[in-house]
């Protein structure tokens, strides 16, 4: 990889969920996995993420943290799916 | 699919599209259509022909031939034509084309060995199994073909390839020779099933053979109704038209054919036959002229009835006429509220709401119905009728003079009557093009004398509407659910604060500014009867204690009256208006009573003008929307609006050209002025030449010597402006309507009386035209200011004709890059309303989807709504310090704190688009949409 795309400054902080965790949160916002926006296995960010923590399988789900305008910092989820 | 789809009893999983095959057409058809011939002498339908009973009723009594049924019953059927010859169906030419180039000329086989044919499906296969939706499959089926057409010689027979073209719009070629519909039919007809799988198509629904009719399905009269004019002649309609020509050619193809004719005549027809079957289905098929009426108009067949705005889709699927509705021309009434709309007699009495009768209210309406549809009250005013009474089995009964009293009798618990409108009732009030949420607003209903729609002026800003001939639409509620959510939710003030910019956009417009001008400026005060008749305008009985005794008289400030419709705890600091502009001391800003200081609900101090009342930059009006509700900002709103109306009509106020009027001297001053800058353009046209202009960094000679040029003129202008406005004080007219914000500009006084200025393209100053020079009344090459576009002349004194030529030129560029940004934002529009039409903010604050999968975790990240936002923001700390602390920041401090806070944006930024936009958007878009 020529480059990590997570440096760059425009792209925000993207962190593999615990699966536990990814449960607890699901339970909390009271949603299905397929309800999550997506991020595709073959995303630049997947790649990177990959690199770090070693195959990422569909299904599993990646926290973005954005710093945000309007709400200083912001979370969201998205679930991991094929190609 | 899996739970995920909560609230959604039935989804479709596929939609499938097949082509008919002939046997098919036949088997559906109804009846087979032999002649042109449609009704004869006694215009009855001729059978066989084109309007053949066995299609279907459109004429009320008769009975279908193939189901019995009458008109509404009988759905209509489809019936067919046998084409003597086969012809191509100009939909499935590329198709067409892209079958015949990837399969042998001999044997029909797909051009690719058996092994390359397996690995495409088994390509084909994956992709399906990753669910790749059709696009997707798409691709492979593309490139299978792609790769077929590259082979020269077929690798199963061995025949050499020739080289397919299509001439548009239907004509195939191999080699040059051309290739007639039934060769190119045969040809299709021997592809092998397993081969068309490996190129996409399905051949038990779809045979390729199938794209070249033998046979024309003929659609329903229901379809294609005749229409019976008033001198009793018939008039078919454009399809009923194509398909005569259709038979016509087919008949004397088949005669011309059987009777053994020259192959010649016998192409010609053919060739005309498929004209005909081409235009019947797109009458804009490129390359042949389109099929037309005797009168010249071309004909709308099957293409044209779907595509484009006025097609099916978008004017009859997603969009709708409907019930209920009205739409008249629209004009001004300052004494109506905000919330309120004139609805004319001759429309109430057209528009209804249905009530429901219970025993609460029967014998109510019993005494509505008994009036019959056009009852007067006591005073011969306008009282509601009855124009139905609906029956518990849905039969509907019309109210007349006559039945009245018969049919209120029969009005039992159960029934429902539509009641015509009354004061009080909620519509929703439209203007297009409909942009904003704020485009279509729910007010109450005051029937009134005379034709047009009526509302309170402030109000035009939402709508962006003016009376110079608008025409507005208004709709009637038919459930209770419905007026509720409009009352709640859509009422004009609940809309007073945008969520565009966190605002108002809702208040005074020009004289209601002028109006608050002359009633608060200095020590402007009033006698007796001026307060009396201020006052009478609002609902104010007793007369506050007056301000000043001069003379034995008694007068009353105007800051007093207007501190009457303030809430008593209001406070509130801000800049007016008319405040000069840039960095002023607080004792200059008092000498122009431009720092508006409200404590406890009384102006100290300061002029009330846009900056306090006006819509998109009304402080005051802001604050109580935010902080006193709607209801407070909807009276306020109501009653300063006609105070400054009752101010205005009391002092009288005008405008005209003499406004812009300046003593000779100044006058000479801006001649010297501008003469001055000119000279100096000169001097810097001659030092540029000699090759002595010093260059700025980044710039060419040339554009350093243009940007210069621009600065001196530009700074010619305003000085222009500044010695013209010296003589243009605050009693001007003209001045009071620029300075407080009611209509106009200082820019635009500084130019009817000034100069108006260097004009320019695209930023610079003008250079096209001729060759080297803008004009030929100037050398070549001048680069002078004069023959460059600066325009020495005021508005008032004239121009002269260069200086008309240029202003033209300039004036032109506005234009169309105004006609150009609204179409393509019009056009953008569209799209982003199609793309985010479903999604909605649901109760935990996330945003989703019909399928109710998440969008947005939070709305907008922080889920603020932008409307109850401040400038954007969530908060707004300053106001709240002051309100828990008491303590007034000083106002300097706090405007530029505001300024840093605000994103960037300046008041520019955010108020400039709406208020000084002219020109109608109209919806137009690039012709081509697919
Ligand atoms: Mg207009
Ligand atoms: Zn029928
Ligand atoms: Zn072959």
């Amino acid at each position: 990889m020529r480059f990590n795309v997570l440096e760059h400054q425009l792209v925000p902080e993207h962190r593999l969920v615990a699966e536990e965790e990814a449960e607890r949160v699901l339970k909390a916002m009271k949603i299905t996995r397929d309800q999550l926006p997506k991020i595709r296995k073959s995303d630049p960010v997947i790649q990177v993420l990959e690199k770090i923590e070693g195959p990422i399988e569909e299904g599993r789900i990646v926290r973005v943290t954005r710093v945000s305008g309007t709400a200083g910092v912001s979370e969201a989820y998205r679930l991991v799916i094929g190609r | 699919m899996m739970s995920s789809m909560r609230g959604v009893t039935k989804r479709i999983a596929s939609i499938k599209f097949a082509l008919l095959s002939p046997d098919e057409i036949r088997r559906m058809s109804a009846t087979k259509i032999i002649t042109a011939d449609t009704y004869d002498d006694d215009g009855f339908p001729i059978d066989m022909g084109l309007m053949d009973s066995h299609l279907g009723v459109i004429e009320p009594g008769l009975r279908c031939k193939t189901c019995g049924g009458k008109v509404d019953d009988c759905p209509g059927h489809f019936g067919h034509i046998d084409l003597a010859m086969p012809v191509i169906h100009v939909g499935y030419v590329k198709d067409i084309k892209k079958l015949l180039q990837a399969t042998c000329r001999k044997c029909g086989r797909l051009l690719l060995t058996r092994q390359q044919a397996m690995e495409y499906i088994a390509e084909m296969e994956q992709v399906e199994e990753l669910g790749g939706d059709v696009t997707e499959v798409g691709y492979v089926t593309k490139e299978t073909a792609r790769e077929a057409q590259k082979r020269q010689r077929c690798p199963h027979c061995g025949e050499e390839q020739g080289k397919i073209t299509l001439d548009k719009p239907t004509t195939f070629r191999e080699d040059g020779h051309k290739l007639t519909p039934k060769e190119v039919r045969e040809r299709l007809e021997r592809i092998p099933n397993e081969d068309l799988r490996v190129l996409g198509m399905n051949p038990e629904v779809a045979r390729p053979e199938w794209m070249v009719l033998t046979a024309l399905l003929v659609p329903p009269v229901t379809v294609r109704p005749s229409i019976t004019l008033e001198s009793g002649d018939r008039s078919e309609d454009d399809l009923t038209h194509k398909l005569v020509d259709v038979l016509r050619i087919n008949q004397r193809l088949r005669e011309n054919r059987d009777a053994g004719a020259p192959q010649l005549i016998v192409e010609d027809l053919w060739e005309l036959l498929q004209y005909h079957v081409t235009t019947y289905f797109d009458n804009q098929t490129s390359g042949i002229p389109p099929a037309r009426h005797r009168s010249g108009r071309p004909l709308k067949t099957l293409v044209q009835r779907l595509k484009g705005k006025e097609g099916r889709f978008r004017s009859n699927l997603s969009g709708k006429r409907v019930n209920f509705s009205a739409r008249t021309v629209i004009s001004p009434d300052p004494i109506l509220s905000i919330n309120e709309v004139g609805v004319p007699v001759e429309a109430a009495r057209e528009l209804t709401v249905p009530v429901h009768v219970q025993s609460y209210n029967q014998e109510l309406v019993k005494t509505w119905v008994k009036r019959g549809p056009t009852p007067l009250g006591a005073f011969g005013e306008y009282a509601p009728g009855v124009n139905y009474v609906i029956r518990p089995d849905g039969r509907r009964i019309r109210v007349t003079e006559k039945n009245a009293e018969v049919v209120a009798e029969a009005v039992e618990i159960g029934y429902t009557v539509e009641r015509q409108l009354v004061d009080g009732d909620i519509v929703l009030f439209n203007r297009q093009p409909s942009l904003h949420r704020m485009s279509m607003m729910a007010h109450e209903v005051r029937v009134m004398p005379h034709k047009t729609f009526r509302f309170n002026l402030a109000v035009c800003p939402p709508y962006n509407a003016d009376f110079d001939g608008d025409e507005m639409n208004l709709h009637v509620l038919q459930s209770e659910e419905a007026r509720a959510e409009a009352r709640v939710l859509m009422r004009v003030q609940e809309h007073i604060l945008s969520p565009r910019f966190g605002g108002p956009v809702i208040g005074g417009i020009h004289d209601h500014i002028t109006g608050s001008f002359l009633l608060t400026h200095k020590e402007s005060k009033f006698t007796r009867e001026e307060v009396t008749y201020i006052l009478s305008k609002i609902d104010i009985r007793d007369l506050p204690p007056p301000d000043v005794k001069k003379g034995g008289k008694e007068f009353w400030s105007g800051k007093a009256l207007f501190s009457a419709i303030l809430p008593k705890d209001l406070s509130m600091t801000f800049k007016s208006s008319i405040a000069p502009k840039g960095d002023i001391g607080l004792k200059e800003l008092k000498e122009e009573d431009s720092l508006v200081v409200i404590k406890d609900g009384v102006v100290a101090s300061g002029t009330i003008d846009e900056n306090a009342v006006g819509a998109f930059k009304g402080k005051i009006v802001d604050k109580l929307a935010r902080d006193y509700g709607p209801d407070a900002a909807r009276e306020f709103i109501d009653k300063a609006t006609k105070m400054a109306i009752g101010a205005i009509m009391i002092r009288g106020f005008t405008t005209g050209i003499d406004d812009e009027d300046i003593p000779e001297e100044a006058k000479k001053q801006i001649a010297d002025v501008l003469k001055a800058a000119i000279e100096k353009v000169e001097g810097l046209v001659e030092s540029y030449k000699r090759g002595e202009l010093e260059q700025m960094p980044g710039r060419s000679l040339e554009e350093t010597l243009e940007v210069e040029a621009m600065k001196i003129l530009g700074r010619a202008r305003d000085q222009a402006g500044q010695i013209a406005g010296k003589h243009l004080g605050i009693e001007n007219s003209a001045v009071i309507m620029a300075r407080s914000g009611a209509r106009g500009s200082m820019l635009n006084l500084s130019q009817m009386a000034g100069s108006i200025g260097q004009q320019a393209v695209r930023g610079e100053r003008l250079s096209r035209g001729y060759w080297n020079r803008t004009l030929p009344h100037f050398k070549k090459g001048d680069l002078g200011a004069e023959a460059k576009g600066f325009v020495k002349s005021s508005y008032k004194s004239g121009l002269h004709p260069t200086e008309y030529f240029f202003h033209a030129m300039g004036g032109r560029e506005g234009l169309v890059d105004t006609a150009v940004r609204t179409s393509r934002s019009g056009y953008m529009q569209r799209r982003l309303i199609n793309a985010l039409e479903d999604l909605k903010v649901k109760e935990d604050g996330t945003v989703r989807n019909t399928a109710d999968t998440i969008i947005q975790f939070k709305f907008g990240e922080d889920g603020v709504d932008p409307s109850r936002s401040v400038q954007g923001r969530a908060v707004d700390i300053d106001d709240i310090l002051q309100e828990v602390l008491g303590e007034e920041p000083s106002w300097k401090e706090r405007l530029r704190e505001q300024e840093m806070a605000s994103y960037g944006l300046t008041e520019k930024d955010m108020y400039v688009e709406i208020s000084e936009e002219e020109v109608e958007v109209e919806e137009e878009e690039p012709p081509s949409e697919e």
